[in-house]
């Protein structure tokens, strides 16, 4: 008997297992198409052509067509896509978040290992301040900033964007984190020990050994830097068209009131993000990995 | 034995590379967020219209927060403006953050499930923490192009049905405006969230839900006696975290439109103070603007501190009451044991 409810018992749990998963895929596939259904039309729209665009939405809509070309000479050439040029913007956003991601993650590095490996009277103190500025939101500066830039005339210029980046505090409190928990602090002292100096010490043992937390971190600097439009349209307020990164063109692009050509407007959008989603293809397993790995702040 | 080498080697100091290590940041930090910080502060009680102003007192601040005379149009229109600012975000943030959270942690749950086997997870996750890297710019864009008032909109393309017909306003209309920033703001976000709820679910004990799975709990009974129990602290952690990050939500909010002018259903106050001080610049209103960056800090310190307050070490404080306690009682003894003595 005990046989008989235990097999039919199995059976049911098994169902309910069952049962569960399918509304749990079917859940999930449903959000996978919101995700990617409005990407997917973007990368359409981009091939198509601005008639094909404004004809009735039918199936045909779905599938790409030929014209992605032709839209992408549109916006070379025509005159109200003059401030849109795909390459200047790549360039420009690419030396930005380039320069940033590089100094964010070298003089973070070097913060937390300051704050980790020295014994000092002005350590503690100094890891609460950074704790305590974490949150200063950037809106709530960003008056004094442009003030600031104007006292020292440093506007339309890309110091301004690049330089603050050294001070990263969320940063430097994730790769303390990271070297409280997994780094040796005996290293050091073998190498004191063979003579090494302090600086050759952090840049020839240290940083390799933290470049888990140094890529992951670099990625996470240069997407945020690379979409950061506040601080670009702050610093490059006369918006001179050779200086624009990709944020801003896009934005010049998006508030054209008058007759755009809509395969163009599709086009220089798809052209903006085309960059990040191939990078976050390649690398999403880490990216993944990083956002789970900063969420836990306990 | 102690040598004359060895006590050298003993005073051998490494301090002072704690300071060199550390100086960059804090440099950089004073010149670019510090000094910025405190010229916000100073900002707030100055003249609007100039370039270099000139200090006036508290003047903004009764202008933002105080109802101004009724003829005092231009007073009005800010006070009215920063109110409206404080309103839509309001409003914007409640609106994404419920469904939001309440998504991500079905999602977290789903996802950490030990009994149901899913294949797959990984893409899935990639796919739901992709928007959140895409820039704010391309999405506002994108989601023009898709809801936009223009009858070639997708949406209107999709529901026109004759010649002559209206066209659906989404981007104009109050709620529709609104309701397509709460979805935007979750699409972008959604993934993030999961993702951190996961790894503060994983980070439960396992044997905890092995013991519920031989009891015979259910899932849902597992989900609210064990998951979300353990889970407040991070939840509380998301919570205001995304207070803080709502109240500076700015590029959707400033970018859905098309043409040059904001949509004032939309609008929130980080687009308020970046419009009082980027917009005209020959004569910025930085007052106003520093005022209401003087309230946001207020209110984003309030909640940070109430950060702190939840994330704080339990167990450190205990273990440092009880040092104390100690360091107490030791004294008191010392102190009688001395009394004896004299």
């Amino acid at each position: 008997m005990s046989k008989v409810t235990y097999a039919s018992d199995k059976g049911g749990y098994q169902t309910r297992v069952l049962m569960k998963s399918t509304l749990i895929y079917i859940v999930l596939i449903l959000l996978t198409l919101i995700c990617l259904v409005p990407i997917w039309i973007l990368l359409v729209n981009a091939t198509r052509e601005h008639n094909e665009i404004i004809s009735k939405f039918s199936i045909s809509s779905l599938i790409p067509g030929s014209h992605l070309f032709e839209n992408i000479k549109t916006l070379r050439t025509n005159s109200l896509y003059k401030f849109f040029s795909p390459l200047l913007g790549l360039k420009n956003s690419l030396i930005v978040a380039g320069c940033c991601c590089a100094l964010t993650v070298f003089f973070s590095g070097m913060t937390a290992y300051g704050l980790v490996v020295y014994d000092f009277k002005l350590k503690g103190p100094a890891f609460v301040f950074i704790l305590a500025v974490m949150m200063v939101p950037t809106q709530v500066t960003a008056v004094g900033f442009m003030r600031m830039l104007i006292q020292m005339k440093l506007l339309d210029s890309y110091i301004p964007l690049i330089i603050p980046s050294i001070a990263a505090p969320a940063i430097v409190f994730f790769m303390r984190q990271y070297m409280m928990s997994s780094f040796p602090l005996d290293i050091i002292e073998a190498a004191r020990i063979d003579g090494s100096n302090e600086f050759r010490t952090f840049l020839t043992i240290s940083i390799p050994m933290m470049k888990p937390a140094f890529a992951v971190q670099a990625i996470f600097a240069f997407i945020q830097k690379w979409n950061d439009y506040y601080n670009q349209s702050i610093v490059l307020v006369s918006g001179k068209r050779e200086q624009l990164t990709m944020p801003m063109m896009v934005q010049k692009v998006i508030s054209i009131d008058r007759n755009p050509d809509f395969g163009a407007n599709y086009a220089a959008i798809f052209l903006s993000i085309i960059p990040v989603v191939v990078v976050y293809v390649v690398l999403s397993k880490f990216i993944i990995g990083g956002v789970a790995a900063g969420g836990v702040k306990e | 034995m102690a040598t004359a080498a060895q006590r050298r080697i003993k005073s051998v100091s490494y301090a002072k590379y704690g300071y060199i290590f550390i100086l960059p940041f804090f440099v950089v930090y004073f010149i670019f967020s510090f000094w910025p910080l405190i010229q916000t502060f100073i900002l707030a009680f100055s003249e609007n219209g100039s370039r270099t102003p000139e200090l006036i007192g508290f003047d903004n601040f009764k202008t933002i927060l105080a109802k101004p005379a009724e003829n005092d149009f231009k007073a009005m229109g800010i006070h009215n403006s920063f109110w409206n600012g404080m309103k839509n975000t309001l409003i914007i943030w409640f609106g994404n953050f419920l469904p939001q959270i309440a998504l991500s942690l079905l999602l977290a749950v789903w996802f950490t499930d030990l009994r149901v086997k899913m294949p797959g997870k990984g893409f899935f996750k990639v796919v739901m923490y992709m928007p959140n890297i895409i820039t704010a710019a391309s999405v506002a864009g994108l989601f023009l192009s898709l809801f936009g008032d223009s009858a070639y909109s997708v949406i209107n393309t999709l529901l026109r049905s004759g010649e002559g017909e209206e066209a659906l306003k989404l981007i104009s209309g109050c709620w529709s405006s609104r309701i397509l920033v709460m979805f935007i703001q979750v699409w972008m976000w959604f993934g993030n969230t999961m993702i951190m709820l996961m790894s503060g679910i994983q980070g439960i004990n396992e044997s905890l839900f092995e013991a519920a799975e031989i009891d015979g709990a259910n899932a849902t009974q597992t989900f609210w006696r064990i998951t979300f129990p353990l889970l407040k602290t991070i939840m509380v952690y998301t919570l205001l975290t995304s207070m803080i990050g709502g109240l500076q939500m700015f590029d959707i909010p400033y970018m859905l439109h098309t043409g040059m002018v904001v949509n004032d259903y939309i609008k929130t106050v980080a687009v308020f103070i970046y419009e009082m001080f980027h917009n005209n610049f020959a004569k910025p209103s930085f007052g106003y603007s520093g005022a209401a960056s003087v309230i946001l800090f207020v209110i984003t310190s309030i909640l940070g501190a109430l950060v702190f307050y939840v994330q704080r070490d339990k167990d450190a404080i205990e273990r440092k009451k009880k040092q104390k306690q100690a360091a107490k009682e030791w004294k008191r003894k010392q102190k009688r044991g001395g009394g004896f003595s004299i």
